[in-house]
Protein backbone atom coordinates (compact mmCIF):
# COMPACT_ATOMS: atom_id res chain seq x y z
CA UNK A 1 0.00 0.00 0.00
CA UNK A 2 2.52 2.04 0.88
CA UNK A 3 4.69 0.99 -1.99
CA UNK A 4 1.90 2.37 -4.76
CA UNK A 5 2.26 5.88 -2.39
CA UNK A 6 5.78 6.01 -3.03
CA UNK A 7 5.56 5.04 -6.46
CA UNK A 8 3.51 8.39 -6.81
CA UNK A 9 5.97 10.91 -4.93
CA UNK A 10 8.54 9.41 -6.74
CA UNK A 11 6.82 9.87 -10.28
CA UNK A 12 6.27 13.87 -9.87
CA UNK A 13 6.52 14.78 -13.47
CA UNK A 14 3.99 14.34 -15.93
CA UNK A 15 4.78 14.58 -19.24
CA UNK A 16 2.34 15.41 -22.13
CA UNK A 17 -0.23 18.15 -23.06
CA UNK A 18 -2.56 18.40 -19.70
CA UNK A 19 -3.01 16.17 -16.81
CA UNK A 20 -6.59 16.20 -14.59
CA UNK A 21 -5.46 15.60 -10.91
CA UNK A 22 -7.96 14.49 -8.57
CA UNK A 23 -8.32 12.75 -5.34
CA UNK A 24 -11.41 10.20 -4.76
CA UNK A 25 -11.46 8.53 -1.63
CA UNK A 26 -7.77 9.41 -0.74
CA UNK A 27 -6.72 7.26 -4.07
CA UNK A 28 -4.83 9.97 -6.08
CA UNK A 29 -5.41 9.24 -9.75
CA UNK A 30 -4.10 10.61 -12.85
CA UNK A 31 -5.49 11.39 -16.49
CA UNK A 32 -4.30 12.32 -19.43
CA UNK A 33 -6.60 14.94 -21.45
CA UNK A 34 -6.87 13.79 -24.91
CA UNK A 35 -8.48 16.46 -26.57
CA UNK A 36 -9.34 19.90 -24.99
CA UNK A 37 -9.17 20.24 -21.42
CA UNK A 38 -12.04 22.68 -20.90
CA UNK A 39 -14.43 19.60 -21.72
CA UNK A 40 -13.04 17.48 -19.68
CA UNK A 41 -12.53 20.04 -16.74
CA UNK A 42 -15.18 18.93 -13.89
CA UNK A 43 -18.33 20.86 -12.89
CA UNK A 44 -17.83 22.45 -9.70
CA UNK A 45 -18.44 25.20 -6.88
CA UNK A 46 -15.93 27.81 -7.52
CA UNK A 47 -12.87 27.82 -10.13
CA UNK A 48 -9.70 29.55 -10.56
CA UNK A 49 -7.10 30.21 -12.56
CA UNK A 50 -3.24 30.08 -11.53
CA UNK A 51 -0.29 31.70 -13.95
CA UNK A 52 3.06 32.04 -12.98
CA UNK A 53 6.52 33.07 -13.84
CA UNK A 54 5.87 35.52 -16.52
CA UNK A 55 9.19 37.42 -16.22
CA UNK A 56 8.80 40.15 -18.32
CA UNK A 57 12.28 41.81 -19.65
CA UNK A 58 13.55 38.66 -19.95
CA UNK A 59 14.54 38.74 -23.72
CA UNK A 60 17.16 35.52 -24.42
CA UNK A 61 17.24 31.81 -25.41
CA UNK A 62 14.66 30.19 -25.57
CA UNK A 63 12.08 33.28 -25.85
CA UNK A 64 12.57 36.57 -27.04
CA UNK A 65 8.90 38.08 -26.76
CA UNK A 66 7.84 37.16 -23.20
CA UNK A 67 5.30 39.32 -23.20
CA UNK A 68 3.70 37.37 -26.57
CA UNK A 69 3.79 34.20 -24.63
CA UNK A 70 1.74 36.16 -21.61
CA UNK A 71 -1.14 37.39 -24.05
CA UNK A 72 -0.99 34.16 -25.33
CA UNK A 73 -1.52 32.88 -21.67
CA UNK A 74 -4.62 35.49 -21.04
CA UNK A 75 -6.19 34.38 -24.47
CA UNK A 76 -5.88 30.94 -23.18
CA UNK A 77 -7.36 32.08 -19.75
CA UNK A 78 -9.94 33.43 -21.72
CA UNK A 79 -10.67 30.91 -23.23
CA UNK A 80 -10.87 28.47 -20.08
CA UNK A 81 -12.28 30.71 -17.21
CA UNK A 82 -15.72 30.04 -18.10
CA UNK A 83 -17.30 30.65 -14.44
CA UNK A 84 -13.71 31.60 -13.30
CA UNK A 85 -14.43 33.22 -9.75
CA UNK A 86 -10.42 34.67 -9.87
CA UNK A 87 -6.93 34.15 -10.66
CA UNK A 88 -3.58 33.97 -8.61
CA UNK A 89 -0.22 34.94 -10.05
CA UNK A 90 2.40 33.24 -7.98
CA UNK A 91 5.13 35.59 -8.97
CA UNK A 92 8.25 36.67 -10.85
CA UNK A 93 5.52 38.93 -12.62
CA UNK A 94 8.94 40.52 -14.26
CA UNK A 95 12.84 40.01 -14.31
CA UNK A 96 14.60 42.91 -13.17
CA UNK A 97 11.41 44.51 -10.98
CA UNK A 98 11.20 47.35 -13.22
CA UNK A 99 8.26 49.71 -13.70
CA UNK A 100 8.24 49.46 -17.36
CA UNK A 101 8.47 45.70 -16.55
CA UNK A 102 5.22 45.76 -14.13
CA UNK A 103 3.47 48.54 -16.46
CA UNK A 104 3.45 45.95 -19.50
CA UNK A 105 2.34 42.46 -17.64
CA UNK A 106 -0.06 44.61 -15.65
CA UNK A 107 -1.48 45.92 -18.58
CA UNK A 108 -1.82 42.41 -20.26
CA UNK A 109 -3.32 40.07 -17.38
CA UNK A 110 -6.26 43.07 -17.07
CA UNK A 111 -7.22 41.55 -20.56
CA UNK A 112 -8.05 38.41 -18.65
CA UNK A 113 -10.73 40.42 -16.55
CA UNK A 114 -10.68 38.99 -13.49
CA UNK A 115 -9.46 39.79 -10.38
CA UNK A 116 -5.92 38.96 -9.52
CA UNK A 117 -3.86 38.19 -6.43
CA UNK A 118 -0.51 38.24 -6.35
CA UNK A 119 2.60 37.13 -4.24
CA UNK A 120 6.09 37.86 -5.16
CA UNK A 121 9.01 36.09 -7.14
CA UNK A 122 12.32 36.93 -6.30
CA UNK A 123 12.49 38.72 -9.40
CA UNK A 124 9.65 41.50 -8.01
CA UNK A 125 11.19 42.48 -4.98
CA UNK A 126 15.31 43.37 -6.26
CA UNK A 127 14.48 47.23 -5.50
CA UNK A 128 13.48 48.78 -2.52
CA UNK A 129 12.50 46.04 -0.82
CA UNK A 130 9.44 45.11 -2.91
CA UNK A 131 7.63 48.35 -1.82
CA UNK A 132 6.95 49.16 -5.95
CA UNK A 133 5.68 45.91 -6.09
CA UNK A 134 3.64 45.66 -2.52
CA UNK A 135 2.38 48.88 -3.80
CA UNK A 136 1.29 48.26 -7.24
CA UNK A 137 -0.04 44.78 -7.13
CA UNK A 138 -0.71 43.50 -3.51
CA UNK A 139 -4.02 45.39 -1.62
CA UNK A 140 -3.79 44.59 1.77
CA UNK A 141 -0.56 43.10 1.89
CA UNK A 142 1.86 45.64 2.47
CA UNK A 143 4.62 43.05 3.50
CA UNK A 144 3.07 40.87 0.37
CA UNK A 145 1.42 38.11 2.62
CA UNK A 146 -2.74 38.74 3.22
CA UNK A 147 -5.43 36.18 2.98
CA UNK A 148 -9.22 36.19 1.70
CA UNK A 149 -12.01 33.92 2.11
CA UNK A 150 -13.95 33.28 -1.67
CA UNK A 151 -16.84 30.58 -1.70
CA UNK A 152 -16.30 29.02 1.26
CA UNK A 153 -12.90 28.84 0.42
CA UNK A 154 -9.61 30.25 2.48
CA UNK A 155 -7.21 31.58 0.45
CA UNK A 156 -3.57 32.57 1.76
CA UNK A 157 -0.84 34.61 -0.34
CA UNK A 158 2.04 34.34 1.24
CA UNK A 159 6.06 35.63 0.29
CA UNK A 160 8.65 33.21 0.57
CA UNK A 161 10.87 35.52 -1.60
CA UNK A 162 12.97 38.11 0.73
CA UNK A 163 15.37 37.94 3.73
CA UNK A 164 17.00 35.24 2.15
CA UNK A 165 19.86 33.65 4.55
CA UNK A 166 23.32 32.30 2.67
CA UNK A 167 22.81 28.63 2.23
CA UNK A 168 19.35 28.40 2.34
CA UNK A 169 15.94 27.95 0.51
CA UNK A 170 12.78 30.56 0.87
CA UNK A 171 11.98 32.25 3.57
CA UNK A 172 9.01 33.22 4.97
CA UNK A 173 10.48 34.22 8.45
CA UNK A 174 9.03 34.63 12.11
CA UNK A 175 6.51 37.35 11.60
CA UNK A 176 5.02 35.76 8.98
CA UNK A 177 4.56 32.61 10.64
CA UNK A 178 2.90 34.27 13.31
CA UNK A 179 1.01 35.80 11.22
CA UNK A 180 -0.54 32.38 9.54
CA UNK A 181 -0.78 30.88 12.79
CA UNK A 182 -2.94 33.58 13.97
CA UNK A 183 -4.25 33.60 10.67
CA UNK A 184 -5.41 30.08 10.59
CA UNK A 185 -6.85 30.18 14.42
CA UNK A 186 -10.29 29.37 15.09
CA UNK A 187 -11.32 28.26 11.69
CA UNK A 188 -13.17 25.02 10.80
CA UNK A 189 -11.08 21.67 10.17
CA UNK A 190 -13.54 21.43 7.51
CA UNK A 191 -12.85 24.96 5.58
CA UNK A 192 -10.68 24.35 2.09
CA UNK A 193 -7.62 25.92 2.55
CA UNK A 194 -5.54 27.15 -0.62
CA UNK A 195 -2.17 28.87 -0.17
CA UNK A 196 -0.35 30.19 -2.86
CA UNK A 197 3.69 31.43 -2.67
CA UNK A 198 6.77 31.58 -5.33
CA UNK A 199 8.93 29.29 -4.12
CA UNK A 200 7.57 25.83 -3.22
CA UNK A 201 6.71 25.09 0.43
CA UNK A 202 8.01 21.38 0.33
CA UNK A 203 11.65 20.86 -0.66
CA UNK A 204 11.34 19.66 -4.25
CA UNK A 205 15.76 20.19 -4.90
CA UNK A 206 17.55 20.24 -2.17
CA UNK A 207 20.88 21.13 -4.83
CA UNK A 208 19.03 24.04 -6.87
CA UNK A 209 17.65 25.34 -3.48
CA UNK A 210 13.72 24.89 -4.69
CA UNK A 211 12.33 24.61 -1.22
CA UNK A 212 11.46 26.77 1.95
CA UNK A 213 13.71 26.68 5.15
CA UNK A 214 11.07 27.01 7.39
CA UNK A 215 7.94 25.63 4.66
CA UNK A 216 7.21 22.84 7.37
CA UNK A 217 6.49 25.20 10.09
CA UNK A 218 4.10 26.84 7.95
CA UNK A 219 2.45 23.80 6.67
CA UNK A 220 1.84 22.21 10.57
CA UNK A 221 -0.38 24.79 10.48
CA UNK A 222 -2.59 23.58 8.45
CA UNK A 223 -2.25 19.74 9.79
CA UNK A 224 -5.39 19.75 11.38
CA UNK A 225 -7.65 21.19 8.22
CA UNK A 226 -9.29 18.56 5.65
CA UNK A 227 -8.50 20.04 2.58
CA UNK A 228 -5.49 21.85 1.92
CA UNK A 229 -3.86 22.94 -1.57
CA UNK A 230 -0.42 24.45 -1.96
CA UNK A 231 -0.21 26.10 -5.48
CA UNK A 232 3.95 27.49 -6.12
CA UNK A 233 5.44 28.75 -9.43
CA UNK A 234 9.17 29.93 -9.56
CA UNK A 235 10.76 26.27 -11.06
CA UNK A 236 8.92 26.76 -14.41
CA UNK A 237 7.43 23.03 -14.17
CA UNK A 238 4.99 20.81 -13.49
CA UNK A 239 5.66 19.26 -9.94
CA UNK A 240 2.78 17.61 -7.28
CA UNK A 241 2.61 15.12 -4.72
CA UNK A 242 0.09 14.52 -2.35
CA UNK A 243 0.65 14.14 1.63
CA UNK A 244 -2.07 13.06 3.65
CA UNK A 245 -4.96 15.82 2.97
CA UNK A 246 -2.18 18.40 1.62
CA UNK A 247 -1.97 18.46 -2.33
CA UNK A 248 1.27 20.03 -3.67
CA UNK A 249 1.48 21.36 -7.20
CA UNK A 250 3.63 23.53 -9.33
CA UNK A 251 2.41 25.74 -12.35
CA UNK A 252 4.32 26.33 -15.89
CA UNK A 253 5.92 29.52 -16.48
CA UNK A 254 4.41 31.72 -19.27
CA UNK A 255 7.79 32.70 -20.37
CA UNK A 256 10.72 30.19 -20.34
CA UNK A 257 11.12 26.15 -19.27
CA UNK A 258 13.65 25.50 -16.34
CA UNK A 259 14.84 21.51 -16.78
CA UNK A 260 13.90 18.75 -14.07
CA UNK A 261 16.01 19.12 -10.99
CA UNK A 262 19.53 17.65 -11.41
CA UNK A 263 19.54 17.03 -15.12
CA UNK A 264 21.39 20.16 -16.39
CA UNK A 265 24.51 22.04 -14.90
CA UNK A 266 22.38 24.97 -13.17
CA UNK A 267 18.15 25.47 -13.07
CA UNK A 268 19.24 28.33 -15.87
CA UNK A 269 16.35 28.83 -18.53
CA UNK A 270 16.08 25.85 -20.92
CA UNK A 271 17.92 27.11 -23.95
CA UNK A 272 18.09 24.33 -26.84
CA UNK A 273 14.13 24.05 -27.13
CA UNK A 274 13.55 22.65 -30.50
CA UNK A 275 11.40 24.69 -32.58
CA UNK A 276 7.87 24.82 -32.47
CA UNK A 277 7.99 23.12 -29.02
CA UNK A 278 8.39 26.61 -26.58
CA UNK A 279 4.94 26.41 -25.96
CA UNK A 280 4.45 22.97 -24.63
CA UNK A 281 6.43 23.82 -21.81
CA UNK A 282 4.85 27.50 -21.07
CA UNK A 283 0.87 27.21 -19.95
CA UNK A 284 -1.32 27.89 -17.05
CA UNK A 285 -3.57 26.04 -14.49
CA UNK A 286 -7.16 25.48 -13.81
CA UNK A 287 -8.47 24.97 -10.26
CA UNK A 288 -11.75 23.55 -9.43
CA UNK A 289 -13.50 23.03 -5.94
CA UNK A 290 -15.86 19.74 -6.78
CA UNK A 291 -18.71 19.10 -5.25
CA UNK A 292 -18.47 15.81 -2.41
CA UNK A 293 -14.75 15.48 -3.00
CA UNK A 294 -12.67 16.73 -0.32
CA UNK A 295 -9.12 18.03 -3.05
CA UNK A 296 -9.65 19.96 -5.00
CA UNK A 297 -8.90 19.16 -9.02
CA UNK A 298 -5.99 20.87 -10.61
CA UNK A 299 -5.49 21.51 -15.04
CA UNK A 300 -2.83 22.25 -16.27
CA UNK A 301 -2.83 23.32 -20.16
CA UNK A 302 -0.16 24.10 -22.51
CA UNK A 303 -0.25 27.33 -24.88
CA UNK A 304 0.83 25.11 -27.33
CA UNK A 305 1.17 21.37 -28.68
CA UNK B 1 55.62 41.81 -40.48
CA UNK B 2 55.85 42.62 -36.76
CA UNK B 3 53.82 46.00 -36.31
CA UNK B 4 50.97 44.11 -38.44
CA UNK B 5 50.33 41.68 -36.11
CA UNK B 6 50.50 44.31 -33.42
CA UNK B 7 47.82 46.11 -35.24
CA UNK B 8 46.14 42.31 -34.68
CA UNK B 9 46.45 41.93 -31.11
CA UNK B 10 45.74 45.79 -30.64
CA UNK B 11 42.01 45.24 -32.71
CA UNK B 12 40.83 42.07 -30.77
CA UNK B 13 41.65 43.43 -27.56
CA UNK B 14 39.53 46.25 -28.17
CA UNK B 15 36.94 43.52 -29.00
CA UNK B 16 37.15 41.54 -25.68
CA UNK B 17 36.79 45.30 -24.02
CA UNK B 18 33.76 45.89 -26.09
CA UNK B 19 32.23 42.52 -24.05
CA UNK B 20 33.81 42.48 -20.67
CA UNK B 21 34.75 45.54 -17.82
CA UNK B 22 38.21 47.24 -18.74
CA UNK B 23 40.24 45.59 -16.39
CA UNK B 24 43.84 46.43 -15.08
CA UNK B 25 46.58 43.97 -14.25
CA UNK B 26 45.89 44.22 -10.37
CA UNK B 27 41.88 43.33 -10.41
CA UNK B 28 40.93 40.01 -9.32
CA UNK B 29 38.18 38.91 -11.41
CA UNK B 30 35.26 36.57 -10.48
CA UNK B 31 32.90 35.29 -12.83
CA UNK B 32 29.11 34.17 -12.60
CA UNK B 33 28.31 30.93 -14.95
CA UNK B 34 25.57 28.46 -13.95
CA UNK B 35 24.53 29.73 -10.66
CA UNK B 36 28.30 29.81 -9.47
CA UNK B 37 30.84 32.29 -8.44
CA UNK B 38 33.88 31.38 -9.93
CA UNK B 39 36.99 31.07 -8.47
CA UNK B 40 34.53 30.58 -5.17
CA UNK B 41 37.37 32.06 -3.64
CA UNK B 42 39.62 34.49 -3.89
CA UNK B 43 42.91 35.99 -1.78
CA UNK B 44 43.86 39.33 -2.68
CA UNK B 45 46.50 41.97 -0.86
CA UNK B 46 44.63 45.16 0.51
CA UNK B 47 43.24 47.68 -2.09
CA UNK B 48 42.77 45.14 -4.87
CA UNK B 49 39.17 45.79 -6.63
CA UNK B 50 37.55 42.80 -7.37
CA UNK B 51 35.39 42.66 -10.25
CA UNK B 52 32.36 40.14 -10.83
CA UNK B 53 30.92 39.35 -14.15
CA UNK B 54 27.58 38.20 -14.69
CA UNK B 55 27.67 35.33 -17.66
CA UNK B 56 24.36 33.96 -17.10
CA UNK B 57 20.80 34.41 -18.28
CA UNK B 58 19.30 35.30 -14.93
CA UNK B 59 20.55 37.66 -12.44
CA UNK B 60 22.29 37.65 -9.95
CA UNK B 61 23.78 39.84 -7.09
CA UNK B 62 26.97 39.75 -4.76
CA UNK B 63 25.74 40.54 -1.05
CA UNK B 64 27.96 40.48 1.86
CA UNK B 65 27.02 37.82 4.35
CA UNK B 66 25.44 38.89 8.14
CA UNK B 67 24.14 42.43 9.11
CA UNK B 68 27.77 45.00 8.23
CA UNK B 69 26.51 43.94 3.69
CA UNK B 70 29.54 46.91 2.99
CA UNK B 71 29.64 44.68 0.05
CA UNK B 72 26.64 44.64 -2.09
CA UNK B 73 25.56 44.78 -5.45
CA UNK B 74 22.73 45.90 -7.44
CA UNK B 75 21.23 42.84 -9.32
CA UNK B 76 23.56 42.17 -12.47
CA UNK B 77 21.58 41.27 -15.64
CA UNK B 78 22.90 39.50 -18.17
CA UNK B 79 26.65 40.72 -19.28
CA UNK B 80 26.79 43.35 -15.90
CA UNK B 81 29.56 43.78 -13.85
CA UNK B 82 30.29 44.84 -10.64
CA UNK B 83 33.17 46.01 -8.75
CA UNK B 84 34.15 46.97 -4.98
CA UNK B 85 37.71 47.69 -4.30
CA UNK B 86 38.57 45.95 -0.46
CA UNK B 87 41.09 48.55 1.82
CA UNK B 88 40.76 46.37 4.79
CA UNK B 89 42.16 42.97 5.45
CA UNK B 90 39.76 40.34 6.77
CA UNK B 91 37.36 37.70 4.88
CA UNK B 92 34.56 38.66 3.24
CA UNK B 93 31.81 35.81 3.27
CA UNK B 94 29.32 36.85 0.32
CA UNK B 95 26.53 35.21 -1.30
CA UNK B 96 23.17 35.79 -4.13
CA UNK B 97 20.53 37.20 -2.16
CA UNK B 98 17.96 35.82 -5.27
CA UNK B 99 19.74 32.63 -5.03
CA UNK B 100 20.64 32.37 -1.74
CA UNK B 101 22.39 28.50 -2.59
CA UNK B 102 25.44 30.65 -4.65
CA UNK B 103 28.29 31.95 -2.05
CA UNK B 104 31.91 33.14 -2.54
CA UNK B 105 34.16 34.44 0.02
CA UNK B 106 37.10 37.17 -0.63
CA UNK B 107 39.99 36.68 1.39
CA UNK B 108 42.03 40.41 1.72
CA UNK B 109 45.35 40.15 3.32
Amino acid sequence: MDQTRRGLLKCMTWAGTGVLWTISGGVPRSAPLGGSAEAAAPKGELSFIQISDSHIGFKNAPNMDTPGTLREAIDLVNRQKADAGLMIHTGDVSHLSKPAQFDTAEQIIRGAGLDVHYVPGEHDVLMDEGQPFFERFIRGGPRGWYSFDQRGVHFIGLNNVQDLKPGGFGNLGQEQLEWLEKDLAGRSASQPIVIFAHVPLWTVSQEWGWGTDDGAQALSYVKRFGSVTVLNGHIHQIMQKVEGNCAFHTARSTAFPQPAPGTAASPGPVKDVPAGRLRAMLGITKVTRIEGQSQLAVVDTPLGA
Amino acid sequence: MLPLRLAALASSMVLLGASTPTLSANDAQVTIDNFTFSPSKVTVPAGTRVVWINRDDIPHTVVENGDRRVLKSEPLDTGDSFSFVFSSPGTYSYFCSIHPRMQGTVVVE
